[in-house]
């Protein structure tokens, strides 16, 4: 079997006494305060900025495509399209959604109303996101991002022979990414196996389909048909864009909990967790990616998702200022801090995909994953 | 005169915007999500207004005029309005009531700048043409009835001479015939507020106007000196049972007019308005336990205890979602109309009105009111 760490023992939460834990606590406390103290208009005219120039990527795409039968228009238009849905879902809507920008009372960046372009309600995704995932982080049975429902990813999930499917099940999920977060919110797997009846469905099932259909009819529809002789391009066109969208979501994300060396967890790790065993339990459940500006913007500020499940709900920007100090404090406690490029971190979330598609292998004893 | 181009811009073809067709094309963030990038002024229903001009009465006073959108529906001479700004990231909205005639289609606001607030303050030291205000349609009841009665008293102090300027200018514009007297109270000379203007209706006879000055003795302008009693009654409007009485001002002088009005048993002939917070601050470190929570929409109210906002809503018997009970997932943000709350994990005070807060980690301090 896995490793799994009593964590009433005295002495070993990730090999740190209970007093460490708390004080490593205690650090993290420390800066969550010192940044709450300092919000203020930086915050709120970077996330402005940040709005309008998606507003006017959205705009200048949609326009683009109205001349979509030139190719460079065509390639302009996605590209531009492209960038305004990852930038709204990312930097933005799930960002904003966490709560980051309430404090500033502006009724177009509260959490409780927003709306993102992307199929998913974002009423569904509070729940599952917000609460589910960010409280329950990595914990197999609790935390229902640990494979979105469809993949197997960790050795927790009993194989099954379906799981031979797994690369192809995690191609499927990028590639509709959008409509796989959607049902992931509805919870359908757990329909399937009895322990959610139809009828709870009912509900959040409706709220999923008219915001499905109406990001289907805008992309699909509407201005397929406004761009007139040019529709079939338009049409393909803002698939492209959801394509692009989807599939670089999937990459940031997976990329964020299931590169090697990432921790999983079992339930009993959340009997009576301390402030700090949450803090340490986010930080071994977490994986950054190192990059540019730019690419921080792009994925969210994900790529520093220690950071942001340490914080979930500070502005993210401020993620790669306190990061050093993240990463210092993690140092001087021994705690690891998993970081890396893109293509390392990707690299090894396939890896894992591939791996776990086949039953464990006898011979093999403790591999790069262990259970807490 | 506006320029012909900034009237088109704030008379957009409403009907078009408001079209289903504008709102499926640009779900889910709203028409209004993409008109901010022409004009920050554009809104299918929100009522904003730009600064046209600024000037200052005396020291610590600002007036301002704001141009309103297309969707400022006018108002009524002694109305106010909900003004918002953002001050370092962080929306506050105050009321405030527009000094000029109700024929106008601006607004024009005289704010007092006091020490401790935070949105006088702003306006008085940072509002600058150009600025772009957020506000609310006219509210309140303290305005003239129809037909006009044939006698009024209108009596003032400090910035609470807006309503009633805006009375006379309305009554001036309207050519009314009937006799009004307009009392105002100021700290000194300096801080009579519009008196070029009272002065020069005054002399055009149009109206009586009285000056009385509380911390000044022996100006020239002055008609009267200290605070309001009796005797300012009987010299300036001995006839007061006969009129119509309108105020405005500082608590005292409310409660002074009230006493007279009361006395002479002619109560229901006073109006009176005030802007004053009737709920005193409560200092930072009061006890938690004193105090009673109203969540307004259920009618309930309980005492503070100690506990959290969620914790006693819980014990209410109201269910208010809720996820982490730790403040990280804001499933349980509800809006606070008015008091004081203290975050229990960063230790900050906030006493805005109307803000978001995380029931689950905020304590009442004193009186809370929470939309639940
Ligand atoms: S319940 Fe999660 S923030 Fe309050």
């Amino acid at each position: 079997m896995t490793a799994t760490v009593d964590k009433t023992s005295e002495a070993t939460h990730a090999g740190l006494s209970a007093a460490d834990v708390e004080a490593f606590g205690a650090e993290m406390d420390a800066i969550r305060d010192r940044v709450l103290a300092d919000l203020g208009s930086r915050d709120a005219d970077y996330i402005r900025r940040i709005v309008t120039l998606q507003r006017r990527l959205e705009v200048l795409g949609r326009s683009l495509l109205f001349a979509g039968f030139i190719p460079p228009a065509w390639l302009g238009g996605v590209a531009a399209l492209s960038l305004s849905k990852i930038l709204d879902n990312m930097e933005i809507g799930h960002n904003v959604m966490h709560g980051q920008y309430d404090w500033m009372g502006d009724p177009a960046l509260d959490s409780r109303t927003f709306e993102w372009d992307t199929t998913c309600p974002a009423e569904g995704w509070r729940h599952s996101h917000n609460y589910v995932h960010h409280t329950f982080t990595n914990v197999v049975g609790k935390d229902r991002d640990v494979g979105y429902g469809v993949l197997r990813m960790s050795e927790d999930q009993p194989w099954r022979p379906l799981w031979l499917g797994n690369p192809v099940y995690a191609l499927l999920l990028a590639t509709f990414f959008q409509w796989g977060v959607a049902l992931h919110d509805l919870e359908t797997d757990r329909v399937a196996a009895g322990e959610k009846s139809l009828s709870e469905l009912a509900e959040p099932g409706r709220v999923a389909a008219r915001k499905a259909g109406r990001q289907a009819l805008k992309d699909y529809v509407l201005f397929p048909l406004l761009t007139g002789p040019a529709a079939p391009l338009t049409l393909a066109g803002n698939g492209a864009a959801n394509l692009a969208r989807n599939l670089w979501a999937f990459t940031i994300i997976f990329c964020g909990h299931f590169p090697d060396g990432v921790e999983m967890f079992d339930e009993a790790t959340l009997e009576a967790e301390t402030r700090g065993q949450w803090y340490v339990r986010q930080v071994l459940g977490s994986a950054n990616i190192e990059g540019g500006r730019v690419f921080h913007v792009l994925s969210g500020n994900l790529s520093h998702q220690i950071e942001h499940h340490l914080f979930p709900d500070l502005p993210a920007h401020r993620y790669a200022e306190i990061a050093a100090e993240v990463r210092d404090a993690c140092r001087r406690y021994g705690l690891p801090y998993n970081t890396g490029r893109l293509g390392r971190q990707f690299g090894s979330v396939v890896r894992r995909i591939v791996r776990l598609a086949l039953p464990r292998r006898r011979a093999r004893h403790a591999g790069p994953e262990q259970t807490r | 005169m506006p320029s012909p181009s900034t009237t088109s811009l704030r008379r957009p073809p409403r009907r078009l915007l408001r079209s289903r067709l504008a709102r499926a094309l640009t779900t889910p963030h709203g028409v209004d999500g993409f008109l901010g990038l022409v004009d920050p002024l554009l809104a299918t229903d929100d009522v904003r207004a730009r600064v046209t001009r600024v000037r200052h009465q005396s020291a610590d006073t600002v007036t301002l005029t704001l141009t309103p959108n297309a969707n400022w529906t006018g108002f009524r001479s002694g109305q106010f309005v909900n003004v918002t700004v953002e001050v370092d990231g962080r929306r506050h909205t105050r009321c405030f009531s527009p000094a000029g005639p109700e024929q106008s289609g601006e607004l024009e606001l005289t704010v007092k700048a006091k020490p401790d607030g935070i949105v006088s303050r702003h306006l008085h030291d940072s509002a600058r043409v150009g600025t772009v205000v957020t506000l609310s349609q006219a509210l309140g009841d303290f305005t003239l009835p129809r037909p006009r009665p044939r006698r009024l008293l209108l009596v003032c102090g400090g910035s609470g001479i807006t309503p009633l300027m805006s009375m006379l200018r309305t009554l001036e514009a309207e050519r009314y015939d009937g006799a009004v007297t307009f009392l105002q109270y100021a700290c000194t000379s300096a801080d009579v507020l519009y008196r070029d203007e009272l002065t020069s209706l005054a002399a055009r006879g149009a109206f009586d106007v009285r000056t009385a000055l509380t911390r000044e003795t022996d100006a020239p302008e002055a008609d009267l000196e200290g605070f309001f009693c009796r005797d300012h009654l009987n010299a300036v409007a001995p006839d007061h049972a006969d009129a119509e009485t309108y105020v405005c001002g500082p608590t005292p002088l409310m409660d002074a007019l009230a006493a007279v009005w009361a006395e002479d048993g002619i109560g229901e002939r006073l109006h009176a308005e005030s802007f004053v917070p009737t709920r005193a601050l409560v200092a930072p470190d009061a006890d938690a336990s004193a105090g009673t929570v109203t969540f307004a929409a259920s009618g309930i109210a309980v005492d503070a205890g100690g506990a959290t906002l969620l914790e006693l809503a819980e014990g209410a018997g109201l269910e208010p979602a809720s996820g982490c009970r730790m403040g990280i997932c804001h499933t349980c943000t509800r809006d606070k109309t008015s008091g004081t709350v203290r975050n229990i994990v960063t230790g900050s005070v906030s006493d805005r009105e109307c803000e978001a807060v995380q029931l689950c980690v905020n304590q009442p301090v004193g009186d809370v009111v929470v939309d639940l």
